[in-house]
This record gives C-alpha cells, structure tokens and sequence, in this order.
C-alpha cells in the first residue's frame, strides 16, 4: 500500500501518478467510481488502475465490454444523478466510437438544459505515439476536443500534474477530458504526497525559463521541449523557455503571451497533426495577443500529415521528434542551415 | 400482442381516467398550438409532434411513479406535459423565452425537468440510451429502488447506442424499460424497411431480457404493461423493452407534410381509431356526459392559450448572458487566462450570471 505519509513529495511515474490519485479521490468521496475496458481483474490495459479493485471492489472499480458509447453514455447518466464517474477509455482511438456522447451529449449539458443540471464526469486516456501501433493506434487530436465549448481538457505532461490535474478534474463539476500520454506513463518525477495538492485548471506552467525563445508544448511534446532545450543550451548556447500548456480548454493565453513578450520568438510543438490542431489555435492567438512582440514568424512542429505508418523508420520521420524541433527553434532564431 | 392479461377499462379510478383523459386532451389541443404558432412563426427550430400518440405517452406517464426518472427523445412535448411541467414552461421554451423549462437554450427537443425526475428530452436519435442506462446506474449505486422510463422512437433500434445500452442493463441488472415508441415510421422509412426484426421487442431477447409488444392507442393497456414492467424494475432491477404501437398524424416534423410515405387513407384509417376517441367513449360509457367532455376540450383550449400567452410575456434571454450554463460556478476563474487577444468572446463569458437569465 501506498505510503501514510501525506507531506513532503515522493518519487513515482505518472501512471502511479495517476494511481495515486485515483485512489485518493476514492477514498474522498464514496460518489468516485472507476468505469472502463479492463480496469478492474486485468488491471488497467496500462495497469494506471493495478490494486484498485482489491481496494474498493467491482462496484467502484466496474469492468464493462468493449461499448464505448455505451459506457461512456453510461457515466454521463451516472453523473447528471451526482455520481462522480471516472470512465477510462483504452487510449484516444477509441474514443471516437464515443464521439456522440462527448460532443453531442456531456459537452452540451450545461449550457443546452439552460444550467438546470450537470454532468460532473471524468475521461480519461492516453493519447501518443512510437511504439509502431499503426495508423489506427498512434493518434492525437486533442484539438478536436478542446474546440468543443462544454468541455474541459487537460494534458500532463510530467507525474505532479497527472496527480494534480486528474484529481482537478474528478473534483471539478463539469466533464472534463484528461489525455494522459503512452510514452510518459513510465516517466517518473517528484509527486506531492498531500491529498489535497491539485494543479489549477486552465493554468500553464513554465518548467524552464530562457531568453530567446519559447516552446509552447502539451502532453508528450513538452517532454521533447525540455530535451531540446536541454540541448540547444548545451550545444548551441541558446536559451529555450518552454510553455507547458497542462489545459487546453481553458487555454492559458496569458502564460503564453507574457513568455513570447519575453522571447520574441516561438515555436509551437504537438505531437497532434497541425493543420487546424493545437498548434494552429496557439500560433493564431499568438498573432492576435502578441503581434507587436514577435521578431520572427511563428513556428510550428507536429505530426507529418500522414496516417502514421508502421515500418519504424518512417514512423520516427514522421513523429515530432527532437531534431525537427530543434531545427524549428534554430531556424526561428535565425540560426538554421544557411544562416550567416 | 403478448400474452398478458387484458386489463379491463374499470381497473381505473374514475376521477383518475377523467384527469388522464384531461392531460391526453392537453396534449393534443397544446400540439395543434404548436403547429399554428410555428406556422406563425414564433416557434423556430425542429417541432416534433406526437398527436395520435396520446395513451401511450399519459399511460406511461401514468405508470411512471413519482420519484422514477425520465428520459425522452426529441418528440417529447407529450411527455413533459404529462409529467407535470406546466404548458407555460413547455410553450415558453418552445418560443425560446427565459421561463421556459430550459430557459431558452433547449428548445422543443431538449425539454426537461429534473425536479419531476426528467433528464431531458434529447436530439440524436439514441443518444439517451446509454444516458439512461447511465441514470439507471446511478440510482443502483444509490441503493434506491426507482426505475428509469427511457423513451425511444422505433428508427432508433438500429444504432449501436441501442444495442450497447441493452446489453449493459442487462449485463448489469439496472432498473431501466426501454419504451419503443413504434409509431410505424422512422421520419419517412417504414418499420419493414428499416429493420431486419420489424418485430422490435424480440430483439430483447438477445440480451435475455423481457420484451412485449402492446397497443400503445389503448390506454389502460399503456399503463398495465408500464406499471408492471416499471415495477419489476424497480423491486427486482431487471430491465425490460415494451413495445408501444401507436401512430403520429402529423409528419415527422412540421417541416414534414408527412404524405411522400404514406396515404391519405392510411392516416384516416389510424384516426378512425384515435386514442382519444377510445377513451372519451369509455368515459361515456361509464356515464361522463357530451356536456362535461366538451367543458374538458375547452379547458384544454383555454390552458394552452394562457400558455401562449404566458409564452408571449416572458422576456427573450439577454444577450449577455450567452453562457449561461455552459459551464458550473466557478468556471469563470478557470477560463479568466484564455481572454488576452481574445477574439472569440471568452472575455465576456459569464457563467454564473445566476439563475434563470
């Protein structure tokens, strides 16, 4: 079991992360319950949810069949009676056989029954790419969800806020979609031990501050950020900050802003395609809010606009990876190939 | 037909069939309204009408206990009126005022009342499925021993919504019956040319589950099989399908003259046998005199008209206030960072503008 001591911070990965948070949340508030494919007898497809049906029994911690719309509808019912369902869809992907009801159904609640009721729920699953999961099992469109006014969507990137962030969520009163990431679940991090510690809702973080250019990243692409900016810093003696989005919806446009005001220049990065995805949203409200700080145009990074294939190595051309993001940010310097 | 027994017309307290007769009159005289104020154009949107319908939608109503829950598609004026929400809030909504029940953000399909148990009237067809099975759940985490009634029209059998919301009740033993509204026509395609079953409560038996067919133009035949499969639900938590065949006199919307897929005479043969016939004779029969009938035909017309009006009063909601219910109390902080260079109006988004703007 998880350790008793509640101050300090302890080192985990994010999907113990997550874990931890689940289970704090459980033990809250009797209303948490955890719904979704394979989450209780095999543990979580990710095992995020290992030892929590021993922990609170099959009522809390429900298996359900493959029926996406159908338990995610479920969990939208469960939450309009005052239940606080968290429902675990296996990764993104499949998050589209329930389109209709996030869209159509949980993000309209609200405002479509004139705030008469509510629908408190959380989703969450993993988006990302890289282990040659094909075309079918590698996607991103976060933006499609965080276009969706109802809704909430947030992104950690690191295990504090995956603990943080899902505990906002499972407290907050609207549904509120938590895209975890495939790549990160086995990072680790220092994770606040306090079971009241959450990361605010619609606020960026800024895990590395810099001079001369910004990063603004979400989810998995935050962790290449930091790496890039780990090197540039080293090799080419450049100062990168990087703009941790952590929620998409609401966007943090100010965090944004003061750092580009800072920078001047600004590269965006998702692992998402880019055409009309995160990084068209950002770069756009960039040009409104920041038109008279920018030196150079904004760039942007993202999936090469292709169903992703398998063979490996076009699936790492393909990918945001480091060495396209660092060319992006060397090229907005103007410090690229054929630079004086 | 199943085979249950036929419930005999004196099962019913008088005073009983009287107000349900009543709330079926309502019904009919509010959804003849409506037309004419579409028509006149103070009603806008989709407007789906539900006259022929009238005791499947009161019977049902009728069987559906006090603190049982509600679900409804998108033809669900009957329903709400049935239920108790007051021509006022319904007409209101219909006109897109601030009291109407939805405060004029739903409109004719989204109608609802939870303080009556009913959590809406919604427009993608089986969308409410898993949203019922999911109120279902909720009250069996609750320990409460309600049902939920989840109406749906017979075009939506065919969406996989249906089929994993059947399978999940009945995989999970929650209080839920499925009412399939089979009024014979999914917007213009017949029940035979839709579905490969046109038999649709047989289809409950693929997930072990009970299912019947009864007619839906019969009033106390409604509330017999509504009140007995409402009360398994509720005392044994075992789902059910109930079939309900009725028939709608009007098109699929008032956009739809209704006749590209039917006949005149089909539509005259139906109203030969018009529910609200059949109960006015079984009124007569038991001794309500024309006089008193006609008293309640006019009561009905008065009540809608003070609805219109009471519609007509109410004010339009303010243009400020467009965010009204989007998101919960609170909110406003958390979206207060998405407003510099805004130019999508987060900078005037009001989310707790308060109630009933």
């Amino acid at each position: 079991m998880a350790a008793t001591d509640t101050t300090g911070t302890q080192v985990m990965n994010y999907r113990e992360a997550l874990r931890l948070a689940l289970r704090e949340e459980m033990e809250r508030d009797e209303r948490v319950f955890l719904m979704g494919e394979e989450v209780g007898v095999f543990e979580g497809a990710y095992k995020v949810s290992a030892g929590l049906m021993d922990q609170f029994g099959e009522d809390r911690v429900r298996d359900t069949p493959i029926s996406e719309e159908g338990f995610v509808g479920a969990g939208v019912g469960a939450a309009m009676l005052g239940e606080r369902p968290v429902v675990e869809i296996m990764t993104l992907n499949f998050l589209l056989v329930a389109m209709d009801q996030v869209i159509n159904h949980a993000a309209k609640i609200g405002a479509m029954f004139g705030g008469e009721v509510r629908c408190p729920m959380v989703i969450r699953t993993p988006n990302g790419a890289g282990n040659q999961l094909t075309a079918q099992h590698s996607q991103s469109f976060d933006g499609w969800f965080a276009g969706t006014p109802g809704l909430k969507v947030v992104t950690p990137a690191n295990p504090a806020d995956a603990k943080g962030l899902l505990k906002a969520a499972i407290r907050d009163e609207d549904p509120v979609l938590v895209i975890e990431n495939l790549p990160i679940y086995k990072e680790k991090g220092e994770v606040p031990l306090d079971p009241d510690f959450v990361t605010p809702i619609g606020l960026a973080a800024v895990p590395r501050e810099g001079t001369d250019i910004t990063i603004v990243s979400h989810s998995f692409a935050t962790v290449r950020a930091l790496r890039v900016a780990d090197k540039l810093a080293e090799e080419r003696d450049v100062s990168v900050e990087v703009v941790d989005l952590r929620s998409l919806r609401p966007l943090d446009v100010e965090t944004i802003a003061q750092s580009v005001a800072k920078t001047n220049r600004v590269v965006c990065v998702e692992e998402g395609w880019p055409s009309y995805g995160v990084t068209a949203e950002i770069a756009a409200r960039i040009g409104k809010a920041c038109f008279d700080d920018l030196d150079a145009p904004v760039e942007r990074v993202g999936m090469a606009e292709v169903p992703l294939p398998y063979a490996k190595g076009l699936e790492l051309a393909a990918m945001p990876n480091e060495d396209r993001i660092a060319a992006a940010v060397l090229a907005t310097l103007g410090m690229g190939p054929g630079a004086a | 037909m199943a085979a249950t027994a036929t419930p005999t017309s004196s099962a019913l307290d008088p005073a009983v069939r009287r107000d349900l007769y009543e709330t079926m009159v309502l019904s009919r005289v509010f959804e003849t309204e409506a037309e004419r104020q579409y028509k006149a154009a103070r009603i806008g949107g989709y407007c789906h009408l539900s006259s022929g319908q009238e005791a499947m939608t009161v019977g049902a109503m009728h069987a559906l206990a006090e603190d049982d829950l509600l679900v409804t598609g998108y033809r669900s004026h009957g329903f709400a009126l049935a239920r108790g929400v007051s021509p006022e809030a319904v007409m209101a909504e219909l006109f897109g005022r601030v009291d109407g029940c939805a405060h004029g953000r739903g409109g004719s399909m989204h109608l609802l009342d939870p303080s009556r148990g009913y959590y809406g009237g919604w427009g993608i067809v089986a969308g409410q499925l898993p949203i019922a099975t999911g109120l279902a759940l909720a009250l069996r985490r609750q320990g409460k021993d309600q049902a939920v009634l989840c109406e749906l029209g017979d075009g939506a059998v065919n969406m996989g919504a249906w089929h994993e919301s059947l399978n999940l009740a009945a995989l999970w033993d929650l209080p839920v019956v499925f009412l399939v509204v089979n009024n014979r026509y999914g917007m213009g395609t017949a029940v035979e040319r839709a579905s490969a079953e046109p038999d649709l409560y047989k289809r409950a038996a693929a997930y072990r589950m009970h299912g019947e067919r009864v007619d839906g133009d019969d009033l106390d035949t409604m509330i017999e099989a509504a009140d007995r499969l409402l009360g398994v639900a509720r005392t044994e938590h075992r789902p059910a399908v109930l079939e309900a065949v009725t028939y709608r006199y009007r098109g699929h919307s008032v956009a739809d003259a209704g006749l590209a897929y039917r006949t005149k005479d089909e539509i005259a043969e139906h109203r030969e046998r018009d529910p609200i016939s059949l109960e006015a004779k079984k009124l007569r029969d038991a001794g309500v005199s024309q006089e008193e009938l006609e008293a309640i035909d006019t009561a009905a017309d008065d009540r809608v008209a003070a609805a219109v009006q009471a519609a007509l009063d109410s004010d339009e909601p303010s243009t400020d206030r467009l965010a009204y219910g989007m998101h919960a109390l609170g909110s406003d902080e958390q979206f207060a960072r998405m407003r510099p260079g805004s130019a999508f109006g987060e900078e005037a988004l009001t989310f707790d503008a308060g109630l009933g703007a």
